[in-house]
C-alpha cells in the first residue's frame, strides 16, 4: 500500500522508521515538510531521505510541498502529521478535506482539524468511501479508539475518564514526589522536554479538552467544541495542597471525564487515591473506561514520544488495509 | 472488684477515627444500650467490634449504682460507624456475649473534604465558613491550613458535614460559587465509580 506523509517531525521520523524496519508492506512514495518535499511513486528510499533531512532540514526538494503531493496519483493513503493549530486546524485541515474528497483514506495524529471539524470530515470520508483514523491524537500510543469501537463492541460506555497529558502528570508527580514548586517542576519538564516553550495549552488543561471533544464526538456522536468543556488547568495547583492531600495517601492528578447521562465534559485536577488505577507516574497517560457489560477497563501507556506515537498510526493505517481493504 | 469505670463517667474519643474524609465518608451515628457481664476488662468486647468496623466512638456513659448489686453492667454507647455495618456490628457484639438493650435513632453523617487554594484569610474566612454554616443544612467541619509565604495563596482543606449526600452537593454549589466570586481554586475528589 501506497503512503504520502505531510510531516517529518518526531511522529513522522517514527512512521517512516516502523515502515523502514518493519516489514509492514507499506511503501512510502510521497513526503513533505515545511520547506520541501518528494514524491517518488515506486517508493522512497526511507533512509537516504531521514539522512538528507538530518544533513539539510528538508527532505526532499524546494518547491514541492503539499498541494503537489496532495494532487498526484502516488499514494492510497495520506499520513498527516504535521503541527497542531487548535484554532484554526490549518493548514492540516484542508489537506485532510483534500484527500478525503478525492477518495483518499486519511490517518492523522493532529488534534487540531480532527477536535474542530469531526463532523463533517467525517461525513465527507463517508461520501466518499475513505476512511478518517485518528487514533494517535488522543493518548498516544493507548489504543482508545480501536478498545472502544473493536475490543469493546456492542458495550454502552457510559463514562471515560482518565490522565489525557503527560506534562501535567509529569509536573503533578514531581510536586508530589519532591516537594518541587510548581515552577520548578515546569521548568525539569521543559528541560527535559516533556513541557513546549510555551507550555500553556498543556498545563492549563486546553490539550486535555481538545482530547475531550474529540473523544466526545467519536464515541457518543455528540457535537461538542472546547468551548463546551469545564476546564480547570494545573497551574493554580500549590505544594501545600499536594501535601494535605498526601497526608491522607492520596493526590493531586488533572483528570479529564465524559459522563454523557449528566452532560459532564470536564478537566480539572482532582483528589484522588493513590492506589486508583488512573494515578499513573511521570509522563504516563492513563483512560478509564466505564461499560455496562465489561465493567470499568483501564488502559495505561505512552501519551507522546515518536515511535509511540508512530505505532498508533500504523495501527490506524493496517486497520484501514486489513480490515476493509483498499476502497477503490 | 475493680471496674473499668469510676461511675458516671463519660469517656470521648476512645479510638482514633479511621476514616478518610476526602472520599466521601458516609456514616451513620448511633446510640445504643448495652449490656455485659460486669468483670474487669468487659468493655474491650464494645470497643474493639466498633474498631474493627472502621467505627469511632463518640462517648461512653455507663452508669453504675452501687447499692444495687448485680453482674451486669449497662452501657450507654454512642458511636459513629460505616454506613451498612450495622449488622456486622450487632452479630460481633453477640458473639462476645454483649446483648444489644436498646438502639437509637440513626442519624447519617456524610463528610467531604476540598482542597481551597487562594487568599483564603484575606477574603473573609469567616464569611467563607459562614456561607455554608448558614445554610443549615451542613457546616464546616474541619479546617486544616498551610500557610505560605505573605502574599502567596495558602492551601486549605476544608471538610463539610451534612446528613446526606444531596445537601452535600448543595453546600458545594455554594462554595464553588463563593470560591468563584473569591477567586480561589477548588480541588475536589474524583467520586467512585
Ligand atoms: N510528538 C508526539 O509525541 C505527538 C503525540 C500525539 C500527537 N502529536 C501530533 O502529531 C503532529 C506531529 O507532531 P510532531 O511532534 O511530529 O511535530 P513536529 O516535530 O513539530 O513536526 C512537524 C512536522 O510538520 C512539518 N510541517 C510544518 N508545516 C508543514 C506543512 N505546511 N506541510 C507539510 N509539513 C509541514 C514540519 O516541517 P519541518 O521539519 O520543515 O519543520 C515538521 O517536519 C502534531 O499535530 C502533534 O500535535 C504528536
Amino acid at each position: 500500500m501506497r503512503i504520502a506523509m505531510l510531516g517529518l517531525g518526531s511522529v513522522g521520523k517514527g512512521i517512516a522508521r516502523a515502515i523502514l524496519e518493519q516489514d509492514l508492506g507499506l511503501s512510502l512514495t510521497a513526503v513533505a515538510d515545511s520547506k520541501s518535499g518528494r514524491i517518488e511513486p515506486s517508493g522512497i528510499d526511507i533512509a537516504s531521505m531521514l539522512e538528507q533531512k538530518e544533513r539539510t532540514g528538508m527532505c526532499g526538494t524546494p518547491g514541492v510541498g503539499a498541494a503537489d503531493i496532495l494532487a498526484s496519483d502516488a499514494y492510497d493513503i495520506l499520513i498527516e502529521v504535521s503541527p497542531t493549530n487548535a484554532e484554526t486546524g490549518e493548514p492540516a485541515l484542508g489537506y485532510i478535506r483534500e484527500a478525503l474528497s478525492r477518495g483518499m483514506s486519511v490517518v492523522t495524529s493532529n488534534k487540531g482539524p480532527v477536535a474542530l471539524d469531526y463532523q463533517s470530515l467525517h461525513l465527507l470520508a463517508k461520501e466518499h468511501g475513505a476512511y478518517l483514523r485518528y487514533e494517535a491524537t488522543v493518548c498516544g500510543a493507548i489504543p482508545i479508539m480501536h478498545t472502544i469501537e473493536s475490543g469493546l463492541a456492542g458495550n454502552t460506555i457510559t463514562k471515560l475518564y482518565g490522565v489525557f497529558n503527560g506534562t501535567c502528570n509529569y509536573i503533578l508527580t514531581r510536586m508530589a514526589e519532591e516537594g518541587l514548586t510548581y515552577q520548578q517542576a515546569l521548568l525539569e519538564a521543559r528541560e527535559l522536554g516533556y513541557a513546549e516553550a510555551d507550555p500553556t495549552y498543556d498545563v492549563k488543561g486546553i490539550d486535555a479538552a481538545i482530547k475531550l471533544v474529540i473523544l466526545a464526538n467519536a464515541v457518543w456522536g455528540m457535537e461538542k467544541t472546547l468551548d463546551d468543556v469545564e476546564i480547570t488547568g494545573i497551574d493554580g495547583v500549590t505544594t501545600a495542597a499536594i501535601a494535605l492531600a498526601e497526608e491522607q495517601d492520596l493526590t493531586i492528578r488533572l483528570i479529564g471525564e465524559i459522563i454523557p447521562a449528566e452532560d459532564v465534559l470536564r478537566v480539572s485536577p482532582r483528589i484522588i487515591p493513590k492506589s486508583h488505577p488512573l494515578v499513573v507516574e511521570e509522563t504516563l497517560n492513563a483512560v478509564a473506561i466505564d461499560t455496562e457489560m465489561a465493567g470499568e477497563i483501564t488502559l495505561i501507556g505512552k501519551g507522546a514520544g515518536s515511535l509511540e506515537t508512530a505505532s498508533a498510526v500504523i495501527s490506524d493505517l493496517l486497520f484501514i488495509r486489513d480490515c476493509h481493504g483498499r476502497r477503490s | 472488684m475493680p471496674f473499668p469505670f469510676p461511675p458516671y463517667n463519660v469517656v470521648k474519643d476512645l479510638s482514633r477515627s479511621r476514616l478518610k474524609y476526602f472520599q466521601d465518608a458516609i456514616n451513620v451515628q448511633v446510640s445504643m444500650k448495652l449490656e455485659m457481664k460486669d468483670s474487669p476488662g468487659q468493655l474491650v468486647s464494645v470497643i474493639q467490634p466498633i474498631s474493627e468496623i472502621g467505627g469511632n466512638i463518640l462517648s461512653v456513659i455507663h452508669e453504675r449504682d452501687p447499692a444495687v448489686k448485680s453482674d451486669v453492667l449497662d452501657v450507654q454507647i454512642l458511636c459513629e460507624i460505616p454506613e451498612g455495618s450495622l449488622e456486622p456490628l450487632l452479630e460481633s457484639f453477640k458473639q462476645r456475649g454483649v446483648s444489644v438493650l436498646r438502639i437509637g435513632e440513626e442519624r447519617l453523617l456524610v463528610r467531604r473534604s476540598v482542597i481551597l487554594i487562594g487568599h483564603l484569610i484575606h477574603t473573609d474566612i469567616s464569611d467563607t465558613i459562614g456561607k455554608i454554616d448558614s445554610t443549615g443544612f451542613a457546616e464546616v467541619h474541619a479546617l486544616s491550613m498551610i500557610m505560605p509565604a505573605i502574599n502567596e495563596p495558602s492551601s486549605t482543606k476544608m471538610t463539610i458535614k451534612s446528613d446526606s449526600l444531596a445537601n452535600i452537593n448543595r453546600a458545594l454549589d455554594i462554595l464553588r460559587d463563593v470560591a468563584r466570586q473569591k477567586e480561589f481554586l477548588i480541588i475536589e475528589p474524583l467520586e467512585d465509580v
